[in-house]
């Protein structure tokens, strides 16, 4: 089966000269469509990086990004957006603060042309579990698991099959974060939609994904399915490092 | 999630727009507006500034049916009468009704400031919010611009264009505008700048939005707060320059009612008659100063910061 997101050989550098890092080094993966696929890895490890390259906002890199087996074109088309959307890290710098949530969530609609616009904000803020009148709120006048549950459906509208995650809980309270984490579960299961998600948490990737790319210094080192991670049979020694520190934290 | 925090009854105006919840645009925009009329009213000199312009603004309209003079009309058996209960503010050196021509000249010194900021702030918020979100040559370029303009003084620079346009009211404006913009596009540019980088930038990037959508939709309404109390702020300057410019001979010419020219003609019966040359003074003070108190306040009004 072609799959649904393939990154091939995929290297990313910042800097010039001396200065010059490889953020991200000749990294491989393939995600099924359907699939949830996690990409776990301490801050600065390139994986952040690695989802900005799949969706052009970073389009200076080398190797392949390829969705449902199509060379993704730089710069990306309006097309690739209906089909690859992602949700960021922090819910309250990825809302802009100045224009009410109905504007944010009515932008892809009019980018796009999409006809019923009011009926779609309505039904996919209820699809995030919002009542309709969040869309005349500020975002300054919503809380950070409700923001992110507006970031969520702002990318559902162009109803993309592919959906990139960077850390979409962590800037969240511990409290919100599994609500939120249940409704991307559920979104999956209810859409067909693929997964990329990134994370620091090893809990978070266990539970939502399949299976799951180590990433430590810009490079992957292991890939693994989820159960392999949960029954900590890893291989390599880094990835057996971060299971400890992981359960060391849980302990705590 | 789902649930509204309880609205309480929305039967009065006020109720409706301090409720927790808006139910539609409109009301949304209300309660935002709302919000920021009590941050502006808390801050009593800025409301102080805002009557005083209003209340200008107000005279300027209705100037001509609040005085029984004519601005021009010369009548030399009154001329250098001190204020007293027929005239008010006095009259000139050639008889004319001085509180009449401060009220017919303050048409001309808002006029001037209006034209100025509707010039100078459009041009300078798109350079700026363009050059600090495009960056590269665009920017470079853009900047070394500005940097030439601001490297005269203001006035210097407003008198050379109105030495080479002709001195004039229309030419004035034009000369003060040509020297306003450009702080104006840093300030914007700095701004810019800080938001480009910003996770919602990102996401519209993602959502397909052109440049052109980024730069109107999203990055401009970021700047549009620093760039209108900055030309608030800057109002007194502007003022302050179309009076020089007056006074200087360069920009209304007599005899228009302008402030600064009247107070170039008052100059010389300073010692004997000080109110030809006090009169026009104060009102341009006045005026400035009410638009400096206006623009501080609007900084705790329009800053988003504390949103």
């Amino acid at each position: 089966m072609t799959p649904a997101v393939e990154i091939r050989d995929l290297t990313i550098t910042f800097g010039q000269g001396r200065a010059r890092v490889k953020a991200v080094d000749s990294a491989s993966f393939r995600a099924a469509p359907g699939e949830a696929f996690g990409i776990i890895g301490e801050s600065g490890s390139g994986k952040s990086t690695i989802l900005r390259a799949i969706t052009g906002l970073n389009d200076d890199y080398t190797g392949d990004v390829l969705i449902d087996g199509q060379q993704a074109q730089k710069p990306r088309t309006k097309a690739f957006f209906k089909t690859v959307q992602m949700v960021f890290q922090d819910p309250y710098g990825s809302l802009h603060p100045r224009r009410m949530i109905r504007a944010t969530l009515a932008e892809p609609l009019e980018i796009h042309r999409f006809d019923r616009k009011d009926d779609r904000i309505a039904q996919v803020l209820n699809d995030v579990g919002l009542a309709p009148e969040f869309a005349y709120r500020y975002p300054h006048q919503l809380s950070g698991g409700q923001r992110q549950r507006v970031a969520v459906a702002r990318a559902l509208l162009l109803e993309p099959r592919i959906l990139l995650l960077d850390e979409p809980t962590s800037a969240l309270d511990v409290s919100v974060q599994a609500g939120v984490l249940n409704l991307l579960d559920r979104l999956r299961r209810d859409r067909g939609l693929t997964y990329v998600m990134v994370s620091h948490d090893l809990r978070v990737i266990a539970h939502m994904c399949s299976r799951v790319a180590v990433m430590t210094q810009g490079r992957i080192v292991e890939e693994l399915s989820a159960d392999a991670l949960r029954d900590q049979r890893a291989e390599t020694e880094y990835t057996q490092q971060l299971i400890r520190a992981s359960r060391g934290t849980a302990h705590a | 999630m789902t649930d509204l925090p309880g609205s309480p009854p929305q039967s009065t105006l006020r109720g409706w727009l301090e409720a927790p919840g808006a139910t539609s645009p409109g009301q949304a925009r209300a309660q935002a507006a709302w919000r920021s009329w009590q941050r502006l009213v808390a801050n009593k000199a800025a409301l102080a500034g805002l009557i005083v312009l209003l209340a200008l603004i107000f005279l300027a309209v209705f100037g001509p049916a609040l005085t029984p003079y004519d601005p021009m009309a010369q009548n030399l058996s009154e001329r250098l009468l001190p204020p007293s209960g027929a005239h008010p503010f006095g009259t000139d050196d050639l008889g004319r009704d001085i509180m009449t021509r401060i009220l017919y000249g303050a048409r001309i010194t808002l006029m001037m400031a209006a034209l100025v900021a509707v010039i100078a702030g459009p041009i300078g918020l798109i350079v700026g919010a363009t050059a600090g979100y495009l960056g590269g040559w665009t920017d470079i370029v853009a900047m070394r611009v500005v940097d030439i303009f601001l490297s005269f003084p203001s006035l210097i620079l407003a008198l050379a264009f109105v030495a080479a346009l002709g001195p004039g009211i229309e030419n004035a404006v034009i000369a003060i505008a040509l020297s306003a913009w450009p702080p104006i596009a840093r300030l914007a540019r700095a701004e810019a700048l800080t938001v480009r980088k910003s996770d919602y930038i990102a996401a519209a990037r993602i959502q397909g939005a052109s440049r052109f959508r980024l730069i109107l939709r999203h990055v401009m309404p970021v700047c549009l707060p620093s760039v209108v109390i900055r030309i608030t702020l800057n109002m007194a300057g502007i003022i302050l320059t179309a009076a020089g410019l007056g006074f200087l001979g360069l920009g209304a010419q007599p005899p228009s009612p302008e402030w600064g020219a009247m107070l170039a003609s008052g100059r010389q019966f300073m010692l004997t008659s000080w109110w030809l040359a006090a009169i026009p003074g104060a009102a341009i003070m006045v005026v400035s100063l009410a638009f400096n108190l206006l623009g501080d306040g609007l900084r705790d009004v329009l800053d988003p910061r504390d949103d």
